[in-house]
């Protein structure tokens, strides 16, 4: 309890008479610091999480009086398949779009930590997509992979590629998600790429003079040197990522509205449909409910799987 | 490049392969990160019929600097840029104030509850919002502010990811700075105001930085809140340009080129910030 500070104000005084109405007054001032974003908090986040967790278990059209649901709306989840759809889209876009992504951070990280000339404005351009307005980024990638007309399909049949064979991108049931995964990766990637440059500056020199004295090569010290020193940070940026993906809707709204059909329908364009589409609620929060543990379940595993390899 | 630094580097038999191989590839990497960009520019100075003609002509014949001029008539855009910068303003004010306010007791100040609060703090930082979206719309909307500029100003102030990062520098600044400010007669009120905030200035400005655009180029937020044309921001009002007009190729780019000037600007501004502030916040998190 005693801090450096009760010692130096209680020198001069009886320390015992004065000791609890000070710090009485002193956790009021405390408080009175944190209020103001407390207040905002718990009324703006806190409150509408914990009511989340109750409006799944509730039947609520947002009009009409709220009625108690217990399990309905999760056994609902099992005949919806639409949510099904979602959900496995979801796990689609995390599986191609995590490693991707890590990959090219990776590999642009160790191109920028390079003493080449220009790195500076290198950084900046690799880093710029992830601050761009979304929906203006999103219209030109829907013009450059525009199946007729499109640069990038007008690229690859002067390469020589049949007309016929030319992917309809975001058009075509089997390449939407891959577009979508393609401008995720390109969006993301320099954030990503930012935070090992950060990882990379971090390893002790001296670890890749020794190897190569004892004459590893470039490729081994990649793999023996940089990698496992980068195991702090590449848990953090797969965590990041697992994330944003389980998240993932702006981009998808944007650009193929979860079609065709419903082949890039994910989990958050579900809840966006059933709360204010639909308007149901409760049904909505049960889905997000499932979100919600879905990113808590990878977390915690990517936490314990990473420990152990580590100890 | 200095020209010692080119003389140490040029008699070395390495520079051949591995370092020419390195610019190439760096080369064509930075082309395609920033080929939409330029794709963007060059198109929002054509005519429709020009836009997509191939091979792609990267600078105009005829640049036609009309479309910027048409934009601004044929959709209410300065209204949207206005709309955006009002939010995106309080927000920031607010998020900055009260973050480093609450930030300040977490860190040097002992109070009871301190640590299970801030844990309440830091275990909604994990929480998508996605997940808790619904529920505060019809917070607000019980609230009044339905279609309204507030409710996307409350929703986005108060994060606990700006109390967390301004913890987080506050914790290395040393404590005896405060004690010694203590000592001299002055309340943590001015000891927050005349000490912690003038040396937290790369805390402050990443945290601006991130608030900024973050509200700037918000989607999903004013997509749910605001229906009126008249409230709308940037983003969804360009989205309503480019679903009206989809085939005005051109004045979607230039419209789009406006959206995207003001978080350049404070980009190349403030990127060394940036650049610090995601590396240190980044792996603390």
């Amino acid at each position: 309890m005693s801090s450096v500070a009760d010692t130096t104000y209680d020198q001069s005084r009886p320390a015992a008479a004065t000791r609890r109405p000070r710090q009485w007054r002193k956790s009021l001032v405390a408080y009175s610091f944190i209020a103001p974003n407390f207040l905002g908090f718990t009324i703006f986040t806190l409150g509408p999480i914990l009511f989340s967790f109750a409006l799944a278990f509730l039947h609520w059209d947002g009009s009409n009086p709220i009625t108690f649901a217990g399990l309905d709306n999760f056994w609902r989840l099992f005949n919806d398949s639409a949510f099904i759809t979602a959900f496995w889209n979801t796990i689609l876009y995390t599986a191609l779009s995590v490693p991707l992504t890590l990959v090219c951070a990776l590999g642009l990280a160790m191109l920028v930590n390079q003493r080449i000339p220009g790195r500076n404005f290198l950084r900046a351009a690799m880093f710029f997509p992830y601050v761009a307005s979304l929906v203006a980024v999103a219209v030109v990638w829907n013009m450059l992979f525009n199946p007729e007309m499109g640069p990038v399909n007008m690229v690859l049949y002067t390469l020589g590629v049949d007309p016929k064979a030319l992917p309809r991108w975001a058009a075509d049931r089997n390449w939407a998600m891959i577009t979508v995964v393609l401008f995720g990766v390109w969006k993301s990637m320099g954030y990503y790429m930012v935070i090992y440059l950060a990882g990379l500056q971090g390893i002790n020199r001296d670890l890749y003079e020794a190897a190569s004295i004892d004459g590893a090569g470039a490729w081994q010290r990649f793999v023996y040197v940089t990698l496992p020193q980068l195991g702090p940070t590449t848990l953090f940026v797969t965590v990041m990522l697992t994330i944003q993906s389980f998240k993932v809707f702006d981009q998808i709204y944007l650009l193929t509205q979860g079609g065709p059909g419903t082949s890039t329908l994910v989990l958050v364009y579900h809840i966006y449909n059933e709360a204010f589409i639909s308007w149901d609620l409760g049904y909505s929060s049960m889905v997000a409910l499932v979100l919600f543990f879905v990113v808590l379940t990878v977390t915690i595993v990517q936490f314990r799987y990473t420990r152990q390899q580590t100890t | 490049m200095s020209m010692p630094a080119l003389a140490r580097m040029l008699p070395r038999r390495r520079i051949s392969l591995g370092q020419v191989l390195i610019y190439v590839i760096a080369i064509v990497i930075g082309l395609v990160m920033l080929t939409p960009f330029l794709w963007m520019l060059s198109a929002s100075l054509k005519l429709n019929r020009d836009v997509f003609t191939f091979p792609i002509q990267w600078i105009p014949a005829e640049p036609r600097w009309q479309n910027y001029v048409d934009i601004w008539t044929k959709i209410p855009l300065a209204l949207f840029v206005w709309n955006t910068a009002k939010i995106t303003i309080a927000v920031t004010i607010l998020q900055l104030l009260t973050s480093s306010f609450a930030a300040y007791a977490f860190a040097k100040l002992r109070f009871p509850g301190r640590d299970a609060l801030f844990l309440g703090y830091i275990a909604t930082i994990a929480m998508p919002w996605q997940v808790y979206m619904v529920p505060q719309f019809l917070l607000m909307r019980e609230l009044g502010l339905h279609n309204t500029h507030m409710a996307l100003i409350l929703l986005q102030a108060f994060t606990a990811f700006g109390v967390f990062l301004m913890r987080q520098f506050y914790q290395s600044i040393p404590d005896e700075l405060c004690e010694a400010a203590r000592i001299d007669g002055m309340n943590e009120y001015q000891i927050w105001w005349r000490i912690m905030l003038p040396l937290s200035k790369p805390a402050l400005s990443t945290l601006t930085i991130f608030t900024f655009v973050s509200t700037w180029n918000d989607f999903l937020g004013p997509l749910i809140y605001l229906t009126k044309t008249e409230l709308k921001t940037i983003q969804i009002g360009l989205r309503m340009f480019i679903s009206q007009y989809s085939a005005e190729y051109g004045l979607i780019m230039a419209a789009s080129v406006v959206a995207l000037i003001p978080v350049l600007v404070v980009f190349l501004a403030l990127q060394r910030f940036f650049v610090e502030g995601i590396a240190t916040s980044g792996l603390k998190g």
